[in-house]
Order: structure tokens, then C-alpha cells, then sequence
């Protein structure tokens, strides 16, 4: 019976997945919302496309440090107001038009315009004007001094673009990337072929597809059956043991920008009490978050930093988890019978470790009301409505200690001496200065106790065991396969 | 009966007129901008309201409503705000794959419920009788999804005989794309075949105790002539209520199966539309699904007349 039950189905199995070495199947757990990633903020988009279709004048490199993309060089004036970029000769979009200055000017200004539709549009507010000297040389002119230029230009939304292809770039994107776009069925999948003409160093892989699988379970499943070949930001990391036991699969474990925090809306009674912050950030046990909502996964923070950044401080000790202080400190404040209001948005991060920090604050007397939430929802309530106590949140931008800086962020910290630090550092283009003050920052936020820091998010990576150099840390959301190949 | 047929078309206007404001409301009130969704936490006020107007987001409610009504009339489903194509266009793509599945799943459902339904009421008591029902509890009680689970574990993961999910498309051969759909159709039909089996035992016991089958025995038929020729035709009306609703109910179910299998249908787009905040997908599929389900309860009403002659009056 079991036989025939066998021939039954391999009657049906015509046309399985006969996959060539250079063929590669990659699992992602969401679907881009459309292929534009100058006017958008999902990051599915980057993780399609980052480098692999689209890259910029500068790029991020798997060790987070930025290197030239399509600019080789550049020249800073001596008052640090002029950039002037040297583009490499030869660079052809993936529709066979030349890369050029003006379609650098053309990006840049489109992303800074009125009516620009781009998500991180604060990146390029410095730039005070953007010309073209000749084909291979553009100059970018700043309203002042910006030391983090090069790095702001290595974002995806900094991505150089052609004129002619923008009207249809959300489903044809054409960049000049080492591979280039052929399909996308929604809801399915992306397919990218090897671009033969590429400028740079070419791609080992001639033909990628990635996949669209947000349901653990799912994503499981599809590892076991070498359905897919690699999955980015695998969903479970409950399952990674389990692969990392079987010799068909690598578990590859690497940092992200992702500062995971219990963010407390400093605007409201008692939270604006910078006492009742710093019982909070006593009464969470970091490692007990990490253990039980990840699995272990993750480096616990003291400021809103990336710990493997060389500018970290290590300041963990100054909320270090001490419940009978975080009493005290309750009771010094005059705070009894606090209920606060905790939303979560739909991360395990954020669902799972709700309930375990849930119970660390009602262990110090403080109750919390949980509500689930989903982004949607959480963008419209919580962040633009600042209707929250507390909540859990992942800030995935590189570098976004910025934030702290503005009074009308959702958490609402107000500290004219932080504003005034942040204004001096970006004036400040000297690397060792720079790094003093990024110290100083993060002195500042840990001692207002702004937040409960919790920890840095890590990534999970489960590839067979013979494929060599996808990224180890996410130091900008991508999956970049341009030194990806199989080893034979 | 065409007075009976006109009756039920005029209250099919009526319901989806009702339908239409129902799920405009619905959708509208929930919390969330799609132009906020896309953005981010980084975006700027200015570039959210670039692209709320770019999407036709700063017009009225009622503006919108009457826009989306008048476009549905002629066909117009209008434009989704992420992907920006066509929902015509999506929808049309992604029931190449929903629709098949739903037939696939009746159609299964049907075949086992049949036989099973006839064969436990003609052996009413019997150990094949006790067998059909313990196994279609069962068969009621197990979640589909999960059932779906373990199927994909066995047949993907241990034997390999599948892959997990996904979909070929039917470009590439009818039989690799009917494989991929064979696991997903199978945990959609094992509890409507479950349900389906019951409700046809259940009727045929009662059809088989009224008067006229006595009547029939008395005239000479024995008991299985009697039920083919009398009583499977009269028990037909709940068990052709409970098909309609089952088709339904896969075109709109099958939500999570398709999650489960990563399938790129119906279900799936509904799902991601309603968290990235794509009103007008949502409110244009939901919108069909009911057009649908509506139709398919008009196409069974109809059958019931030819069923139940009593009826047409």
C-alpha cells in the first residue's frame, strides 16, 4: 500500500527542483511591498535588492564599515562643506543606458525634493545643492558641515536610479547592481539573473530566487525539505540546535543595528520622573529576556549603542538588574500601586519578551497592562499618537542615536544638553572626536535612563553547510549574494 | 420559478449593496495609515502626506466610498497601495491558484462524503457505521493547520516525496502544479469531509423513516432500492445547503492553509494587505469573496427548486 502510495506521487513529481550550482533559492520571511527602495522604509525591499540590484555612490560592507560603491573616491573641502564624488567609468544600468553624473544628480535630487516620497529623507536635509562638474565628477554642496555623508549615502534609500526607469521601478527596478531583475511573481517570488556586464567584481551565482515564508513552522519545514537553500533571518530560534546538529545545514549567528528597548513615554506622569525610569531599568533582567524570549540570541545594551561598534561604552552596570533597588528607588519616588500600559507589536521579540518583563516589573510592585498590537496600528497609537507607557520596539536603523535628540519622538525625551552634543557631532568630522562624543552620548541617555535597554538583536542565517560568503551581521538589511557561491 | 429566480436575484442586489458599506466601514475604522505603514518610524510628516496624496489618500470617506462603488460597477477594482498594480489584476492572478484549491478540496470532500455518508446509513449501527462516525469526529476535531503540519513534516521533511510548499505555477505543467496543491487540499478537505459525511448520514436516517419510504417498502422495493430511488434525492437539500457553505468557506478559508504552505493565493493577499494597511485590497477582495459566496448561496437556492419542486412556488 505504502508503495503505491509512493508511485502515486512520484507520477506527480515531474519537473522538481533540478537545481544547477549556481542556482541559488533564498527564504526570506517577508515579501517587498513593491521594488523601490528610495520610497519606502520595508526592509524586505533592501533585503531583495541591497547591492545585489541597486547599490549607491557608497556601500556598507559586511563589517558595517563603508566603502566606495559606485563613486571610487571622494574629496572633502578643508570646511567640510563640499563633497566631490569620482564615479567609475564604464557603468551601465541593467538596461544598457550609462551611469552618469547626471543620474546621480537626478537620484539625489529626487530624494530631497518637495514632494519626495522617500522614507529617510532626513539623510540628505543637509545637502544645500548637487552639480554635475563633468560625466564622472559630482559635487554635493552641504548647508553645513556632515561628517556622516558617506555613511548616510550607503543606505539603501540612497540608491543610485535611472530617470527613464522611474515610472516603473516598483515592479521592474533597473539599477546597475551585479545582478539584474527579471521577475517577480507576487506573493511568491523574486527572480534575479547574473547582470554579464557588470562594472565590478561579477557575481558567482547565475541565477537567484528568493522566497516569501513568514510563518515559522513553514520556514521550518522548507529548511528540512532543502526546498530553499539559504533562509536570511530565519524566523525560530528554537529550531537553530536542531540544525546546527544536522551536517546538511550552517547556522550562521550575526550581529544587527537593531537596538531592541522597553521604551517609556518620558512625557507622562510618573515616567517623566527620572527615579521611576531607573526603578524600571533595575527591575529588568536582560539576560532573562534574552534567554526566554530569544533563545539566547542577543547581546544585552546599557544605551542605545550597537555593542560591536568601536564607539560602544559598555554601560550595562548602571542598570544592572537589582529588584531591591528598583523597590527602593519606587518608594523613594512615591510611586505604590503603579499600573502602566505596555503595547507590543507582532516580533517575538516584542510578544515574547512582554511577558517575561511583565512579570520582572510585577515583581517590584509595578503592574502592566499588555496589549497586543499590530504595526499598523502600533505606527498609528503608539508612535504617532504617544497613547503607550511602555513598549517594545527594535530601532533597525544604523547609527539612530539621533532620535534621542528630538523632542517629538515618541518616547518624548527632552534634554537640551543631548540636543546640543548631537548638533556638535554633526558638525564634527574628525574620527577621534567624533567617537569622544558618540561616548558622551551614550553616557547621557544611560544616565536619564531614557529607556530600559535591553539588547541588540541577532540575526539568524541557516544556509547548507557548502555555501560560502553570505554576510555573517546585518549592518543594513540586506542579503547580499554578490560574493555567494557553492562549494564543490 | 422565474418569479422565484427574480425574488432571489433582488435580495443578491440588496446584500451586496449592504455587503459593500459593511466593509467599507469595517476596514475604514480600524487604526492604521498605509502611507504611515510604508514609511516608517524614520519618514518625515511632509513625505507622508506626499504620499497620502499621492495615493488619493486625502479626499473624504465618502468620496472614497463612491469611488470605489462606481469603479467596482464597470470593473475597477482600483490600485493597491503597495504594490500599486491592479487589484483586478492580483486577484485575477492569485485565483488561479485559490479557486483550483477550492474545487480540488470539494471536490475531495465530496468524493469520501458520499460514499461514507450512504454507506454508514444504509449499515445504520453497524461496525462500519460506528467506524464513519468515530473517524469524522475526528476528522471535525483536528485543526486543519495543524493536521497540515504534520502531513508537510511527513511527506516534505521524512519522506520527500513533496516539497513544502510553494506554488510552481501552472506555466510549468498541470501535474507539478496540481502536486503542489494536493497536501493543501487534503487539509482543507479532511474536516468538510468530515462535516459533509455526517450531515448526509444524519439526513439520509431521517429521509429513510418518513411515510413515503414506508410506502415504498410496502410497494415492494427493498431497502437499498428504496434508498437510491427515493431517499438519497430527498436528502439531498441540507447536504447541498452545507456544499455551498463549504465552498464559501474554502475560497475564504483557506487563510492559513495557504500561510501554512506559503501558497501565493487569495488568502495570502488578504493576509498582507490587512497588515500593511492596503484598504482598498482588502475592501475589493472581501468585496468578491462576498459577491462569491452570495452567488454560489443564489446557484444553490436554484438547485433547491430543482430539487424540491415545492419550492418554485
Amino acid at each position: 500500500m505504502f508503495d503505491r502510495l509512493k508511485l502515486a506521487f512520484a507520477a506527480l513529481a515531474i519537473g522538481a527542483s533540478g537545481a544547477a550550482a549556481a542556482d541559488l533559492t533564498v527564504a526570506i520571511q517577508l515579501e517587498p511591498p513593491h521594488l523601490d527602495p528610495t520610497s519606502a522604509a520595508a526592509g524586505a525591499i533592501d533585503s531583495v535588492l541591497y547591492s545585489n540590484v541597486f547599490e549607491g555612490l557608497t556601500r556598507f560592507a559586511s563589517d558595517g564599515s563603508i566603502v566606495p560603491g559606485l563613486a571610487k573616491s571622494w574629496d572633502i573641502s578643508d570646511d567640510g562643506l563640499v563633497y566631490t564624488f569620482h564615479l567609475h567609468d564604464g557603468v551601465k544600468f541593467h538596461d544598457g543606458t550609462t551611469m552618469d553624473a547626471e543620474d546621480v544628480k537626478f537620484s539625489l535630487d529626487r530624494a530631497r525634493a518637495e514632494d519626495s516620497t522617500n522614507a529617510q529623507k532626513a539623510l540628505f536635509a543637509g545637502i544645500a545643492d548637487v552639480e554635475v562638474v563633468d560625466p564622472l565628477t559630482v559635487k554635493v554642496t552641504l548647508s553645513a558641515p556632515n561628517g556622516s555623508l558617506p555613511f548616510n549615502l550607503a543606505w539603501g534609500d540612497a540608491v543610485i536610479v535611472a530617470p527613464e526607469s522611474i515610472e516603473n521601478i516598483k515592479t521592474n527596478p533597473v539599477g546597475t547592481g551585479a545582478f539584474r531583475f527579471v521577475n517577480w511573481v507576487q506573493g511568491d517570488k523574486i527572480e534575479l539573473a547574473k547582470n554579464e556586464d557588470y562594472w565590478g567584481t561579477p557575481a558567482r551565482l547565475d541565477h537567484v530566487t528568493f522566497r516569501f515564508i513568514s510563518d515559522p513552522t513553514a520556514a521550518f519545514a522548507a529548511v528540512m525539505a532543502e526546498d530553499v537553500d539559504v533562509f536570511a533571518g530565519y524566523p525560530a530560534p528554537e529550531n537553530l540546535p536542531q540544525f546546527e546538529a544536522d551536517p546538511r545545514f550552517q547556522v550562521i549567528i550575526g550581529n544587527t543595528e537593531g537596538e531592541t528597548i522597553l521604551a517609556m513615554n518620558n512625557r507622562r506622569e510618573p515616567l517623566n520622573d527620572v527615579r521611576v525610569r531607573e526603578a524600571i531599568a533595575h527591575a529588568i533582567d536582560r539576560q532573562a529576556i534574552i534567554d526566554g524570549a530569544m533563545f539566547g540570541l542577543g547581546t544585552p545594551i546599557g544605551a542605545h549603542f550597537a555593542p560591536h561598534n568601536p564607539a560602544y561604552v559598555d554601560l550595562t552596570a548602571l542598570s544592572a538588574y537589582d529588584p531591591e533597588k528598583s523597590k527602593a528607588l519606587l518608594a523613594e519616588a512615591g510611586v505604590e500601586n503603579l499600573t502602566l500600559s505596555l503595547k507590543l507589536p507582532p516580533p517575538s521579540y516584542a510578544r515574547r519578551g512582554g511577558e517575561i518583563i511583565a512579570s520582572q516589573l510585577r515583581a517590584v510592585g509595578i503592574e502592566t497592562r499588555i496589549e497586543n498590537q499590530e504595526w499598523a496600528q502600533w505606527l498609528e497609537n503608539t508612535f504617532k499618537g504617544h497613547d503607550f507607557d511602555l513598549t517594545i520596539v527594535s530601532h533597525t536603523e544604523p547609527m539612530d542615536f539621533g532620535i534621542y535628540a528630538n523632542p517629538d519622538y515618541y518616547f518624548g525625551y527632552d534634554n537640551p544638553a543631548y540636543q546640543e552634543l548631537i548638533k556638535t557631532l554633526d558638525l564634527t568630522t574628525d574620527p577621534a572626536k567624533r567617537t569622544e562624543l558618540m561616548r558622551q552620548a551614550q553616557e547621557i541617555m544611560a544616565k536619564d535612563y531614557v529607556n530600559g535597554f535591553l539588547f541588540e538583536l541577532a540575526v539568524a542565517t541557516v544556509a547548507k553547510a557548502d555555501i560560502r560568503g553570505l554576510w555573517k551581521d546585518a549592518p543594513t538589511q540586506a542579503t547580499d549574494l554578490t560574493a555567494v557561491y557553492w562549494d564543490e | 420559478m422565474l418569479r422565484y429566480a427574480l425574488r432571489r436575484l433582488l435580495s443578491l442586489a440588496v446584500s451586496l449593496v449592504v455587503a459593500s458599506l459593511v466593509i467599507f466601514l469595517v476596514i475604514e475604522v480600524i487604526p492604521g495609515d498605509p502611507a504611515s505603514y510604508m514609511l516608517g518610524i524614520n519618514a518625515q510628516p511632509d513625505t507622508v502626506a506626499a504620499l497620502r496624496s499621492e495615493l488619493g489618500l486625502d479626499v473624504s470617506k465618502t468620496a472614497r466610498y463612491l469611488a470605489w462603488v462606481g469603479g467596482m460597477l464597470h470593473g475597477d477594482f482600483g490600485t493597491s497601495y503597495t504594490y500599486r498594480t491592479e487589484v483586478a489584476e492580483m486577484i485575477g492572478e492569485r485565483m488561479w491558484i485559490s479557486l483550483p484549491l477550492a474545487l480540488y478540496a470539494l471536490t475531495l470532500s465530496t468524493l469520501i462524503a458520499f460514499p461514507a455518508g450512504i454507506l454508514a446509513a444504509s449499515r445504520r449501527g453497524s461496525a462500519t457505521d460506528l467506524g464513519v462516525m468515530g473517524v469524522t469526529q475526528l476528522g471535525v476535531a483536528v485543526p486543519n493547520f495543524w493536521f497540515a503540519m504534520l502531513m508537510v513534516l511527513l511527506f516534505a521533511v521524512k519522506l520527500r516525496w513533496v516539497s513544502a510548499g510553494g506554488f510552481p505555477g501552472w506555466e510549468n505543467g498541470f501535474w507539478p502544479a496540481l502536486r503542489a496543491l494536493t497536501l493543501p487540499a487534503i487539509a482543507l478537505a479532511l474536516p468538510q469531509a468530515s462535516i459533509l459525511t455526517r450531515v448526509m448520514r444524519s439526513s439520509l436516517l431521517d429521509t429513510l423513516s418518513e411515510d413515503f419510504i414506508r410506502t415504498a417498502r410496502a410497494k415492494g422495493l427493498n431497502r437499498r432500492q428504496a434508498l437510491w430511488r427515493h431517499a438519497l434525492r430527498n436528502a439531498l437539500i441540507p447536504v447541498l445547503t452545507i456544499i455551498g457553505l463549504q465552498f464559501s468557506f474554502l475560497m475564504a478559508g483557506a487563510i492559513i492553509i495557504e500561510q501554512v504552505f506559503f501558497l501565493p493565493g487569495i488568502g495570502r493577499l488578504i493576509f498582507q494587505s490587512i497588515s500593511s494597511r492596503d484598504l482598498i485590497v482588502v475592501e475589493s477582495v472581501v468585496m468578491l469573496l462576498v459577491f462569491a459566496v452570495i452567488v454560489v448561496n443564489f446557484a444553490v437556492d436554484l438547485a433547491y427548486a430543482w430539487v424540491d419542486p415545492r419550492l418554485r412556488r
